[in-house]
């Protein structure tokens, strides 16, 4: 399949030799909701103004169809943003605002407001064509803005940290819809995102960047459970990574020694040489916690208890080499130096390699 | 409550001291008696002769044009000056914005100074094009000021937003950047051409013959002593800055209780 935007060995330094982004490959497909996750400041939103065109490459090319757009400016260019504080001018009504790049396309009234209907319909906002933004609260606002964007039907919807101003529950609701008007709609997101959940809420598929770079494509479901480097590790959910070091191949597997002298067996990666350093990755809830002992368990001491209402997080220390995070369903009670026993679930024992 | 009452006499003296002059004066324009001291019986009479004077009447022709020319001018300059001091960089560019403070801070009599010299220099004729001149000079930077405090950050991402939707430069500059920048352009308009309308000491030095202006002709009537055709025609000017005022409140208010609706 085609990708519908391209961007290929793309950088882009703002101030002599300071990259942003460095050689960056990315490929989005027709209908795909994909989200760029990073945290502030690892240069997703300038990904997202490079698709745009309010950005210029400073090397590398961007494709958009088969068209090569490097050049072109964003007027021309047939993607459209849905920014950050939604950008509604606020000196027009919302019909207007919606209505605007219509009115830049030349199209005749009738259709404009044909148009604009469909799209406050979308976003069930019919009736408030007259409101200016002002008087909108900031959902309201946002569906706003998602119309003025989709009534131009672009190839792509950027949208750039949309729900980010949005308190808790309406973030919430507003993923649910966004993501049902994406599948509805068949059109095409780019998000941007610094907010995890967010992304493994709505994402088809998640690319995560640190300093420019991509660090893992892939689905949610295998960056939760199988990120490929450290950062990933700690950027999505909660995780243990434990420093090891591989000391026997043996056929097909690894072996594997903490500094505790624990071993692990793993399935080989063609990289792999003995001595390389890898970390080991345990997700906080594939931990059993119990105040009894338990069969091949580890006893720890309760460091720290959060209660959190469903989940209670807990940190353990694991004699004085390594310290756990764990999180404990159920209504037992834990306190701090408490005697407790861990068992870890063998198959969510993740080997991470580093780059 | 001591203290209220004291609070309501102190704001009553500020206001007596404010508007006492004011309102002698348009009582004056009203007085029969050729002196300012006493009150004999009411009179239309000094407003008859003002529109009889030819010269006053010159006088404030001259005044009204060089004020709507210099101010449309300086305001068109004065806004495309602050939003390219706001968008653009290059070299010198806090210079030139630090630069914009002085013709507001200057004592404007060595402001009409060197400008007289400048008109000398080019050996321009002094007369009404001069005056224009000048006011442009000095309102600019009243403008520039004015519309830069209504330029913010947000502006950028309302420019960049209608770019995305298939704007030009041009389209986005007429329709984005233009409203939102408008109150301070239309204060910084009116500044202009209050400035303009009142100023005695650049027009001082910059008019030549046959180019009086109102406030240059009232001042040469007075060394004479205030005379009560001077009266009305001040109250006359008073009337014509409150109508402009009201209007634009008017217009304003209207405004804002429509965006309330």
């Amino acid at each position: 399949m085609e990708p519908i935007v391209k961007l290929e060995n793309v950088s882009k330094c703002f101030d002599e030799g300071k990259y942003v982004i460095k050689n960056l490959d990315l490929e989005i497909f027709e209908g795909e909701f994909l989200t760029i996750l990073g945290s502030s400041g690892c240069g997703k939103t300038t990904i997202l103004r490079i698709i745009s065109g309010l950005e210029h490459v400073t090397e590398g090319k961007v494709y958009i169809g088969d068209e090569d757009v490097t050049e072109v400016s964003a007027e021309k260019r047939e993607v459209n943003t849905i920014f950050q504080n939604f950008a509604l001018f606020p000196h027009m009504t919302v019909f207007e605002n919606v209505a605007f790049g219509l009115r830049m396309r030349k199209e005749k009234e009738e259709v404009i407001k044909k148009e604009v209907k469909k799209a406050l319909d979308l976003v069930e906002l019919d009736g408030f064509e007259e409101r200016y933004p002002d008087q909108l609260s900031g959902g309201q606002q946002q569906r706003v803005a998602i119309a003025r964007g989709i009534v131009m039907h672009p190839k792509v919807l950027l949208l750039d940290e949309s729900l980010c101003s949005l308190d808790l529950k309406l973030k919430r609701m507003m993923q649910i819809e966004l993501k049902k008007l994406q599948k509805k709609l068949g059109l095409t997101f780019i998000y941007v995102t610094h907010d995890q959940d967010e992304a493994l809420t709505m994402s088809d598929r998640i690319v995560i960047i640190e300093k420019g770079k991509v660090q893992q494509d892939d689905t949610p479901q295998n960056i939760y459970q199988y990120p490929k480097t450290a950062f990933v590790a700690d950027f999505i959910g909660e995780s243990n990574l434990i420093k090891a070091e591989i000391t026997g191949i043996k056929g097909n597997t690894i072996h594997v020694k903490t500094k505790n002298k624990i071993t692990l067996i793993f399935d080989k990666d063609e990289k792999d040489k003995v001595g390389n350093k890898i970390s080991i990755m345990i997700r906080p809830e594939n931990i059993k916690i119990s105040k009894s002992a338990l069969q091949d368990g580890l006893k720890g001491e309760v460091k720290e208890v959060i209660y959190d209402g469903v989940i209670t997080k807990l940190v353990v220390g694991v004699g004085n080499a390594f310290k756990l995070k764990v999180t404990a369903k159920g209504n037992v009670l834990f306190n701090v130096s408490d005697e407790v026993y861990l068992k870890i679930d063998k198959g969510s024992v993740i080997p991470i390699r580093e780059k | 409550m001591k203290n209220k009452v004291f609070k309501n006499i102190f704001i009553a003296f500020v206001f007596l001291f404010l508007y006492l002059p004011i309102i002698i004066l348009v009582l004056y324009s009203f007085n029969s008696s050729k002196m300012n001291i006493i009150f004999e019986h009411f009179t239309l009479d000094w407003y008859k002769n003002l529109f009889d004077n030819r010269e006053l009447l010159m006088a404030f022709f001259n005044t009204m044009l060089i004020a709507i020319t210099s101010t449309v001018i300086s305001t068109v300059v004065g806004v495309i000056g602050a939003v390219g001091l706001k968008k653009y960089n290059f070299p010198f560019k806090n210079l030139i914005n630090n630069l914009l403070y002085i013709p507001i801070v200057i004592p404007e009599i060595v402001l009409g100074i060197s400008l007289l010299s400048i008109y000398t220099l080019m050996k321009l004729e002094l007369g009404l094009f001069t005056i224009i001149l000048s006011h442009i000079a000095f309102s600019i930077p009243f403008v520039v000021v004015s519309v830069r405090s209504t330029l913010n950050d947000r502006l950028k991402t309302y420019e960049e937003a209608a770019h995305d939707l298939g704007a030009s430069n041009f389209k986005t500059f007429f329709k984005i950047t233009l409203p939102q920048i408008k109150p301070g352009a239309v204060s910084g308009a009116i500044l202009a051409f209050t400035l303009s309308l009142d100023d005695v000491v650049i027009s001082y030095f910059t008019a030549g013959p046959g180019s009086n202006t109102l406030p240059l002709k009232i001042y040469s009537i007075i060394k004479t002593g205030i005379t009560p055709d001077v009266n009305a025609l001040t109250t006359l000017m008073l009337l014509v800055t409150i109508i402009v005022l009201t209007t634009t409140a008017f217009i304003q208010g209207r405004k804002i209780m429509e965006a309330a609706k």
